[in-house]
This record gives structure tokens, sequence and C-alpha cells, in this order.
């Protein structure tokens, strides 16, 4: 889109910059389509090690950043939701998005799921399924689509996040490998990165969970056997 | 922008005097300073990322007008539109005509530096469009008619009891004898309040974080969550991001990712960091229908080239804020800006101009602090001494200050020279605050002075003397 306040700010940053006020087609920036700068990456240590050990740090993390964790194996996903929602004193009612994923849920009699698109504002408990998680920081990667509402991850009070061990990797920069290897068309509508459920310090400073997000965030870990993980 | 920095000194004097604003600038102490220094200290390559962090941002600003073009064509690329305002009105003005092509009567805001910057708020409201901060400090200051005290706690010079108070001036809908003593009870209310605008806004408007050039997605990173009920409820997410957000790719924004929260709050993540590209896909199941994003400039790109190009690094994340003591004694509104703090002292001349921002450059002792905590290693001291040698060069400054500064410029520019001074300043200092670590009076800044004790300066000798002895951090 061309408009006069497109040509004078580009004009101007390239005036400033002492450039030719048409863009150099030899400008190193431009000709090779640089994916990024050309600054080598400085990825921390925590961001490596063995898949136990970024499982491992990835719940430490996770948990250190207020969410809670429970591991399963892949057909007892039901069982945790369960044992997690009676814990916090929960009627076994949740929404739940036509996400494959997460059918196992349908053939546990013991819930009540409210299966649609799109969570509405009385939806108190909302269960997704991760794309990935980050070992580095504790966060799971959630990427928007037809069965995977972005607003799940922020209505409901209570966020259930299905997460298989074999999608935990270790930095960032793995979560956006993951991010292109799934969607190699580019970037879905939204992709939540999230560290806890929701927080603020905004009255003297207290920190206090539960702001205009969800007050718990809880993983339900799928040890589906990637590295020798116990299915 | 509205700056009335010129009354720096006498705005100052009142801050001083304020006991309920000091009480709530000390917890800053325990607060962000404590665990920013735990998070640095928990990272061994926070050193390299700074490096890692200046070098991206510097290579991005000198190919910029390229990387503003690349993420306008992925926004395009993936249904959205991108707009381009040379300044404040122009940006306003954007918003607006938007807002009404949509016929809007309700507009959501998440916190953004930049819309506070161009006035959107007023603009908004003198075109009879309902605009409603969802951050709670933002949403509390909006309530107060107040400017932002600080870049990432924007009521941190509020009380509870005055939050109290304002709500019950405000929330006529609840009973009125309700208990509010409780932070607890005071989120719960702005929660129930701030959920019925969000699910009946007409646009959400964010400010971003960064602008992703490899993918054209604004990354807007929160705490509260509220951004992205502000971005996914309503039919049209607008986003207002100053040109200098543009980062090349997914993998440079983690570098600045890393440093962010780090600095700002001491989290290591904050709890949402949100890449939003585009609007809505044709089969998704939720999210805006309509994505708008407007570049701003409002003297950006002027200070490109120039001594100050150094402060389009900066990420906003507080760091020298929260460490700067003339900060932490008289807090935000003193600075007359929306950007207060060694950033704001810097940015504000920048933006507005020397005559308008006053003494803003002068607010500082020089101390170095600022520079040494800055994630993006921004010279801020550096950029203040370049503002004051302009100040003086236009003869702007009162003529005991010109005396002074002339001296301490001459000392400045021979490095030697000025670690001497220093080092005899400080210990001149020290034996002037005698036992009680106070300075009463302090020749050059009577004014100053008068009003306030300045804290000795710790020993150990000056930041610069500590630095080469590898004491600090
Ligand atoms: S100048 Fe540096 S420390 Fe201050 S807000 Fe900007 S990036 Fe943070």
């Amino acid at each position: 889109m061309s408009s006069p306040a497109r040509e004078s700010i580009l004009s101007n940053i390239r005036a400033a910059l002492g450039r030719p006020a048409e863009p150099d087609p030899t400008d190193d920036a431009g000709a090779a389509e640089p994916a990024r700068s050309p600054v080598a990456p400085v990825i921390p240590a925590i961001a490596h090690g063995t898949h136990a050990e970024l499982v491992a740090r990835f719940i430490t993390n996770a948990e250190a950043a207020a969410a809670t964790v429970s591991r399963c194996a892949p057909g007892d996903v039901g069982d945790a939701v369960a044992q997690y929602l009676a814990g916090i004193g929960l009627p076994l009612r949740a929404m739940v998005p036509p996400d494959p994923r997460l059918d196992g849920l349908d053939r546990d009699s013991r819930f009540t799921l409210d299966r649609r698109a799109a969570p509405t504002a009385d939806d108190t408990v909302g269960i997704a399924h991760a794309l990935a998680g980050i070992a580095e920081t504790g966060t799971i990667l959630m990427a928007s689509g037809p069965a995977s509402p972005a607003t799940l991850n922020v209505l409901p009070e209570t966020h259930i996040v299905v997460l298989r061990a074999s999608d935990i990797v270790g930095g960032l920069e793995d979560g956006w490998s993951r991010l292109r290897h799934a969607h190699p068309d580019g970037l879905p509508r939204t992709v939540h990165m999230i560290t806890g459920p929701s927080r603020t310090g905004d009255i003297e400073q207290t920190l206090q969970l539960g702001a205009h997000g969800p007050r718990q965030l809880h993983v339900v870990l799928v040890d589906d056997g990637a590295d020798g993980q116990g299915a | 922008m509205h700056v009335t920095s010129r009354e720096f000194g006498s705005n100052a004097r009142a801050a001083v005097a304020d006991a309920n604003l000091r009480q709530s600038l000390a917890t800053m102490k325990t607060g962000f300073r404590a665990r920013r220094a735990e998070a640095v200290a928990a990272l061994p390559e926070f050193e390299a990322l700074r490096d890692a962090g200046k070098a991206i941002k510097d290579h991005t600003l000198t190919h910029l007008d390229h990387y503003l073009e690349r993420f306008e064509a992925k926004v395009t690329e993936s249904g959205g539109h991108v707009h381009w305002a040379g300044d404040a009105e122009a940006a306003c003005r954007t918003v607006i005509g938007i807002c009404r092509a949509h016929g809007a009567r309700l507009v959501t805001k998440g916190k953004s530096m930049v819309t506070e910057e161009i006035g959107l708020n007023a603009a908004l409201e003198k075109n009879d469009i309902d605009s409603v901060e969802t951050d709670l400090g933002e949403y509390i200051i909006q309530l107060r008619k107040e400017q932002p005290s600080h870049i990432i706690a924007p009521a941190i010079h509020v009380r509870k009891a005055e939050v109290a108070d304002l709500f019950r001036e405000h929330h006529l809908e609840f009973d009125a004898g309700r208990p509010l003593d409780e932070p607890r009870a005071l989120l719960d209310e702005a929660r129930t309040v701030l959920r019925e605008r969000f699910l009946s806004a007409d646009v959400g408007i964010t400010g971003a974080n960064m602008l992703v050039a490899e993918t054209g997605s604004a990354v807007i990173v929160t705490n509260e969550g509220n951004a992205d009920l502000t971005q996914l409820l309503p039919r049209v997410h607008v986003v207002v991001a100053s040109i200098d957000k543009v980062v090349p790719a997914l993998d440079d924004a983690a570098t600045i990712l890393r440093l962010l929260a780090r600095s700002a709050t001491g989290q290591v993540m904050s709890t949402y960091t949100t890449l939003a590209t585009g609007p809505r896909r044709a089969d998704d199941a939720d999210g805006p229908e309509h994505f708008h994003v407007v570049l701003v400039d409002n003297g950006r790109s002027r200070l490109l080239g120039s001594p100050f190009q150094d402060v389009l690094r900066c990420i906003r994340c507080a760091a020298c804020i929260n460490h700067c003591p003339i900060y932490g004694a008289v807090g935000g509104h003193a600075y007359g800006s929306v950007y207060p703090g060694p950033i704001g002292s810097v940015l504000t001349p920048a933006l507005s101009s020397v005559e308008e921002a006053g003494s803003l450059p002068n607010a500082s002792t020089l101390c170095g602090r600022c520079e040494a905590v800055c994630p993006m290693k921004i010279p801020l001291p550096r950029m203040l001494r370049q503002w004051r040698e302009e100040e003086v060069d236009r003869n702007l400054t009162p003529e005991s200050a010109r005396q002074a500064l002339g001296l301490w410029a001459f000392a400045a520019r021979r490095p030697a020279v000025y670690r001497f001074g220093t080092a005899m300043a400080g210990r001149l200092l020290r034996l002037m605050a005698g036992r009680r670590g106070r300075v009463r009076r302090l020749p050059f800044a009577g004014a100053w002075t008068r009003v306030r004790d300045l804290p000795a300066p710790e020993p150990g000798g000056s930041f610069m003397s500590r630095y080469k002895s590898g004491k600090e951090q």
C-alpha cells in the first residue's frame, strides 16, 4: 500500500542513513532475503540437554511460573483431568474444542463435555492440546486453528492443557522450528506462548494470580514414549 | 506528546513531599530490582545476550527501511493492512478512521506506551468513541485521569486504599458496603467490570513489543492476558507500534525475549507472549476479522544517524527507571512526560524538543546505573550529557548551571579528569553526609537539595571505579 506518509517516512529513513532515496538492490540485507539478522543466536545452556532432562526442566520451570503439572500414560488423560478437577473442587465438566487429539475424553463417561468450536464467557473450564512445550522457560506453545480456538487460552478461569512429552523442546528457537514445521505456509493467526496462569502486580506490587486470564493453568503431560519415556 | 517537563523542579519538590508516593516507590527495591538481580544472576549467558540484542537492533536500524517494507509485505500477505503515520496527529486520525469504518462505539485497549505518547485516548474521546484501558494499572490511572507514572507499572504511585475509593466512586453497580481492603477483592472487581467490556467492544487496540519482519507478526507481551482478550474478542484488532519495534526474524525475537522479562520484572518469561499474524483465517474458530497495523514515526526517523540513534534500541523494559535514584525519589509524574526516568529524559527531548523537555536531561546524577542495567546497552548517561550540551548551547539553562556544566563538560571530555573528579565528589559527598548518610546541601543544586536529602554515594567508589575493579555484578 503506497501513501504519501509511507513514502516520506521511508525516504526520511534512507536520508538519515545516508542511503539513496530508492532502495539499493545490492543492499546486503535486501539481496539475500535473510531469514534472520546476521547476529549469531545466544542459546542458553538451559535450552540444551537429553530429552529426559528437558522434560524435567520444563516441569520445574512451569511450576516456578505457578502452573501445575501432572504426568500420565497416553490412555490415562481422562483420569489425570478428573483427578485435577476433583482436587480443586470442580465438577467434571469442561469446554473442549473439536480437536481430534482430545477425542479420548468423549469416551470417558465421567465427564460432561461441551464440545464447541470456541468457548463463551460462561465456560469456566477449558481443555486444549498444546503444539509444544519449551523447557528453557516452562512455556506451552498454542497455535490457533479450526480445532484450537485462541480464546480458549484466555477466557476460562481454569485452563487445562494436554502436552505430549515428545513435544517438549529445548529453547525458544526450537519452539519456532516446531511452529514452522507444523505451519509451513506461514504462522497461524494467533500463537500463544503461555508461562503460568495470568497475573498482575499492579496493586502495590503484590503478585496476584488470575488477572484477566485463567486463575489456574494445569498441564497434563502425556508420557508418549519418546526417548524412552515410559508409556 | 503532551509534555510539562519544564516544571520538573516544582513537580519534583511536590513529589518529594508526598508521603504516599514515597511509600509506593520504596517497593521498587524489594520488587523489581531484587527480582531482576536474581533472574540475571541465574542466567550465565545474560551478558552475551545483551551484546546479541544490541547487535540485532543495530543491524535492524541500519536497514530499517528494508525491514519495515518486509514486515509490511508479510502483513499484507496474511490479509492485514499496514498504515503509516508520520506524527501523533496522523496516527490518531488513522486509528479513528479505522474505528469509524467499523462503526465502533466501544474500544478496549491493551497497555501501550506509544498510544500514550500520541494521546490516543483523548483523540478517541473527542470523536465520541469510548475507550477502556484493560491493563489493571492503566485502568486505574484512566479512572484517575492521570498519565502513567511508570512504563510497565503505570499505577505504581497509587496506594490500595486509593484504588478502593476510586472503585467505589466509579463502580456504582456494586453494593456500597462491599469490603475492598484486600488487593484480591480489588482485582476481582476489576476483572468482573472489564470482562463485560471485553465482550462488548467493537475494536481492540494494542501496542506491540516487537514486529517480526520474517512473518508479519506483532509480538505482544503481557502478564494479565488483557491484551489477548483485547485483540481476540472484538471484530477488529488494531496494533499501534512505532517504527523502531521491527526485528528481522523470530530467532531475533527469541534473543530479545530472553532479555525483556528478566530486565523488567525478573520473570524468565512474561505470562503471555502472543504472536498476532493477520486476521482470523477462513476456517478459524475465533479471532478478529480485521487486522490493522499503524506504524508510527513521530520523530524517530530523525534520530537515525544522529547521536541519539542508540535510544531506538530501547525495548521499554523499565530497568533503567527501576534503578534510577532520581526516579526513586520523585516518581514518574514529576517528569511531566509519559516516558519518565532515564529513558524518558533522553527520549522526551528527542520526540518533542529540548525547549519543551526543559530540565529533564538534568534530572539525573549521571551515576551510570541505568546504562549498567540496560539490556540493550543504551548509553543513557552519554546521551543525557549530549542533551545538556545542546541545552547549554542554546542558552536554555540558568547561569549557575551553565558554569557548573561548563566545568563538568571540560572534565567529562577528559576521562581521567572526570574519574578523578567523580571520585573526589563522591568522597566529598560522603564527608558532607556525615553519619546520617544523607547530603543536606549540594553546591549548584540548591533548588534540588533544599527539598530533599541526597543519598550519599555508597562506599566503594563511583560506579565506574567499582565497575573497573569488577565488583559490580
Ligand atoms: S533504556 Fe534500556 S533499561 Fe531503559 S527501558 Fe529502554 S531498554 Fe530498558
